[in-house]
């Protein structure tokens, strides 16, 4: 039986926290250790949620919570792992919170050495597709045409060049025992995912879009609706990696336009017609190859 | 306790399968190989019960260890030179964390340019991230040392990592006869670790967490304060441990025939060997030499030193390290603690052994006849003095 | 069990812990500052489907006698709840 709103843990573990108002990787967060519960040790590197979760006197988790170095968010966790297992400790759940850079660029050698040995960890990688707590500078996980601090949209250069890279392929290229991915949009696919990872022995990984109204350019309350869009307009997808299998949990029967949900973002108003078809392209190819090479739920 | 022929690296893994770490990183780099490969045999034949991780790089190597001494286990990592500047913004997590994890370093020298070697260039780069800093002479203290950093490190006064220096090649991987104490007297002297610096199931914390322009200064305060009470500790681990042991230390300097010196020679690790038979040549000869040895850096022994040489016509400080554009960083420490302690005497800073440069007995025997001019300069051996 | 604001922040040198770690949970502030426009739910309308508490960010809706109330000292007025209630049982009022 999936978890519900209604049977979903009334603690709350993320509290009183300095997020901007709409943040979709506070929700993230939120709601991952509600799933998991008290027993939930969690690990968040430099970034968005541990730059507002955790300022000396104002403590804003309720289970027990460390910050990591920027890379070393999986390391840690495998560290917290072995320590409290080589003390006979083994009900507990050893979850990172990371973003984007914090997963895909500088953490990306510790996440992939910890999908190595199998570490019984669950890596959560929320992904607001930039390097938001600095300012919205680019990652490797801001896609196609997005305008940032550092990708700035001018005349001769339109925003970002270069393609998202694909974390959760990565990942499952390692022959991890299960990885997802999820979007605050689609919570209890988020929720029944977690709860589904928490019960797998060694390296799980999800990967949430988690939207930032700031660095995306959009108003506060459009964070979970946005969220809905890139999945339903197939610019994100909603799949599982296990034993050896790709699965797609959630196909739409006709795309929602991209160009709408593009344009609604402050991020991607400068993209021209041409910008539009070329992301509409690759969409597409990727939704050609997951054909080939997904099974559906 | 057994009599074994072992080299630095494998008396340090002996005394560090004695102190029962729970989670073992290893990473290896040369000169610290030796180490991580006993301690691995040590897990795979049973003789050591401990997690032992394959991580990925030095980063996740010290970053794994905090997480374990985060939940409570004693943890223990070890690298050297390349290595240990990888993972340093980890050093400043740990000693900030306040976690009492023991590494061990592999002194060698830093590119470029490139070199396996040994020289303390590493370590003493680091000297400000604040780590307890132990430099050995010989194996057994390499063993010794191993055991007796948790037991300080772990202090609750004090809560402090612990950074264990062997010279490389010349400590490391050469041999000599070594005390092996037996399980039963480690444990006699190393509790188990406990703390409350530790994320907790029954007691839920927050840890790690930032602490802006308000309160920073607190913390560090701490942290300071928490090395300095290391000097302490240390004194009463070597009481506890001579009582089981039967080996005396002497704190954080070990003084030789320092009382009625006219000239002494202050240096670190593994080279006062050499300083010491020196000494006792020269003293055969009529000269009153003396060698004072730095046993640890950090805490800094200012009074320790400013005693040892408060007789004393002249002296230098030997040390295998450059801080570029001014001097030897243990030189600047050094008078430090003499300008403190109202002492003015003739210093001069010796740098030798940089990139593995061996320094010959004959070459301490001409820093003590330089000594006579009662000078002060900065002088690379080997290559010529601020006068050239 | 969450997270709670406490009578007293930690100040002085012997009030601030000799490690990084403190105990879990311990607020000091409110974010009630943050808002211009606070969500207010009308019971009637309000058929408990716990949509708005299932998606705030901030965990500050809650559940109430099979409805839903708000923690307004930490409620920061982003009004996705407004935005995905069905029954339209929440509006959001200028703060005054």
């Amino acid at each position: 039986m999936s978890v519900t709103a209604k049977t979903l843990n009334e603690d709350e573990f993320f509290y009183g926290h300095k997020a901007c108002a709409g943040c979709g990787g506070s929700l993230a967060v939120r709601i991952a250790l509600k799933v998991l519960g008290e027993r939930s040790i969690a690990v968040l590197p430099a970034g968005c949620m541990s730059a507002v979760g955790f300022n000396f006197p104002q403590l804003c988790f309720g289970n027990n919570a460390i910050i990591s170095t920027f890379a070393g968010t999986a390391s840690m966790l495998t560290g917290i792992e072995a320590g409290l297992r080589a003390q006979g400790n083994t009900d507990f759940h050893a979850v990172g919170f990371a973003g984007d850079g914090g997963t895909a660029d500088i953490g990306l050698q510790a996440l992939s050495g910890a999908i190595d040995r199998n570490d019984d960890i669950l890596y959560i990688c929320y992904d607001n597709e930039a390097y938001m707590n600095t300012g919205i500078q680019k990652s490797s996980l801001t896609p196609f045409g997005a305008k940032t601090t550092t990708t700035p949209a001018g005349k001769n250069i339109r925003g970002n060049l270069k393609q998202k890279k694909n974390m959760f392929e990565i990942v499952a290229a390692h022959g991890i025992p299960y990885a997802a991915t999820a979007s605050i949009g689609y919570l209890p696919d988020f929720m029944r995912k977690v709860e589904k990872a928490s019960k797998i022995k060694g390296t799980k990984y999800i990967h949430i879009i988690a939207p930032c109204p700031t660095g995306w350019g959009i108003s506060t309350d459009e964070t979970v609706e946005i969220s809905k869009e890139v999945v339903d307009c197939g610019l994100w997808y909603l799949a599982e990696y296990e034993n050896g299998e790709f699965t797609l949990n959630h196909k739409p029967k006709e795309f929602s336009d991209v160009e709408t949900y593009l344009k609604k973002q402050g991020r991607f108003k400068h993209l021209t017609d041409e910008d539009i078809q070329t992301i509409r392209l690759s969409r597409d190819a990727k939704w050609e190859a997951i054909h080939r090479n997904f099974k559906l739920d | 306790m057994a009599k074994k022929f072992l080299s630095g690296n494998e008396a340090f893994a002996e005394g560090i399968r004695l102190a029962r770490p729970q989670v073992i990183s290893a990473y290896p780099i040369t000169p610290q190989t030796i180490v991580v490969e006993r301690l691995s045999e040590m897990v795979e034949d049973g003789s050591l019960e401990s997690e032992f991780i394959h991580v990925e790089s030095e980063h996740s190597a010290l970053s794994c260890a905090m997480g374990a001494s985060a939940v409570g286990a004693r943890a223990f990592t070890a690298t050297s030179s390349q290595g240990l500047l990888y993972m340093a913004e980890c050093l400043t997590y740990a000693s900030g964390g306040r976690f009492p994890i023991v590494m061990m370093n592999a002194n060698r020298s830093t590119a470029l340019p490139w070199n396996i070697y040994g020289d303390q260039r590493d370590s003493i780069s680091q000297l400000d991230c604040g780590w307890i800093q132990a430099y050995a002479v010989d194996a057994q203290e390499a063993l010794d040392l191993a055991l007796m950093s948790y037991y300080i490190a772990e202090q609750k006064g004090v809560s402090t990592p612990f950074m264990a220096n062997l010279d490389g090649f010349v400590l490391t991987h050469t041999y000599e006869v070594v005390d092996v104490p037996t399980q039963g007297q480690a444990d006699a002297f190393l509790p188990k670790f406990e703390t409350e610096n530790k994320l907790d199931l029954a007691h839920p914390r927050n840890l790690g967490f930032s602490a802006g322009p308000a309160h920073n200064t607190a913390f560090k305060y701490k942290e300071h304060i928490g090395l300095l009470n290391a000097a302490k500790a240390i004194t009463e681990a070597e009481d506890r441990f001579a009582k089981i042991f039967g080996r005396r230390y002497t704190g954080l300097t070990e003084s030789y025939r320092t009382e009625d010196a006219d000239y002494i020679l202050i240096t670190l690790g593994s080279i006062a060997g050499l300083v010491k038979e020196t000494v006792d040549n020269l003293r055969e000869k009529g000269e009153k030499a003396g060698l004072l040895r730095i046993r640890y850096l950090r805490p800094f022994p200012n009074e320790e030193i400013a005693d040892a040489v408060s007789n004393a016509k002249a002296i230098a400080v030997l040390e295998k390290d450059i801080s570029f554009g001014n001097e030897g960083t243990v030189y600047t420490n050094v008078n430090s603690a003499l300008q403190k302690a109202g002492l003015s005497r003739p210093t001069s800073n010796y740098i030798g052994g940089l990139g593995g440069r061996n320094i010959s007995a004959e070459e301490i025997k001409s820093i003590f006849t330089e000594l006579k001019k009662e000078q002060s300069q900065v002088k690379f051996i080997g290559i010529g003095g601020e006068e050239e | 069990m969450k997270p709670y604001l406490r009578d007293k922040a930690p100040e002085k040198l012997s009030e601030i812990p000799d490690a990084t770690a403190y105990e879990a949970g311990y607020l000091v502030t409110k974010n009630a500052g943050w808002r211009n426009i606070r969500p207010v739910i009308d019971k009637e309308k309000c058929i408990g489907c716990l949509q708005c508490y299932l998606h705030c960010p901030d965990g500050v809706i809650y559940k109430d006698s099979g409805k839903v109330s708000v923690d307004y000292d930490f409620c920061k007025g982003c009004s996705i709840c407004k935005k995905i209630c069905k029954p339209g049982a929440i509006e959001m009022e200028a703060e005054k």
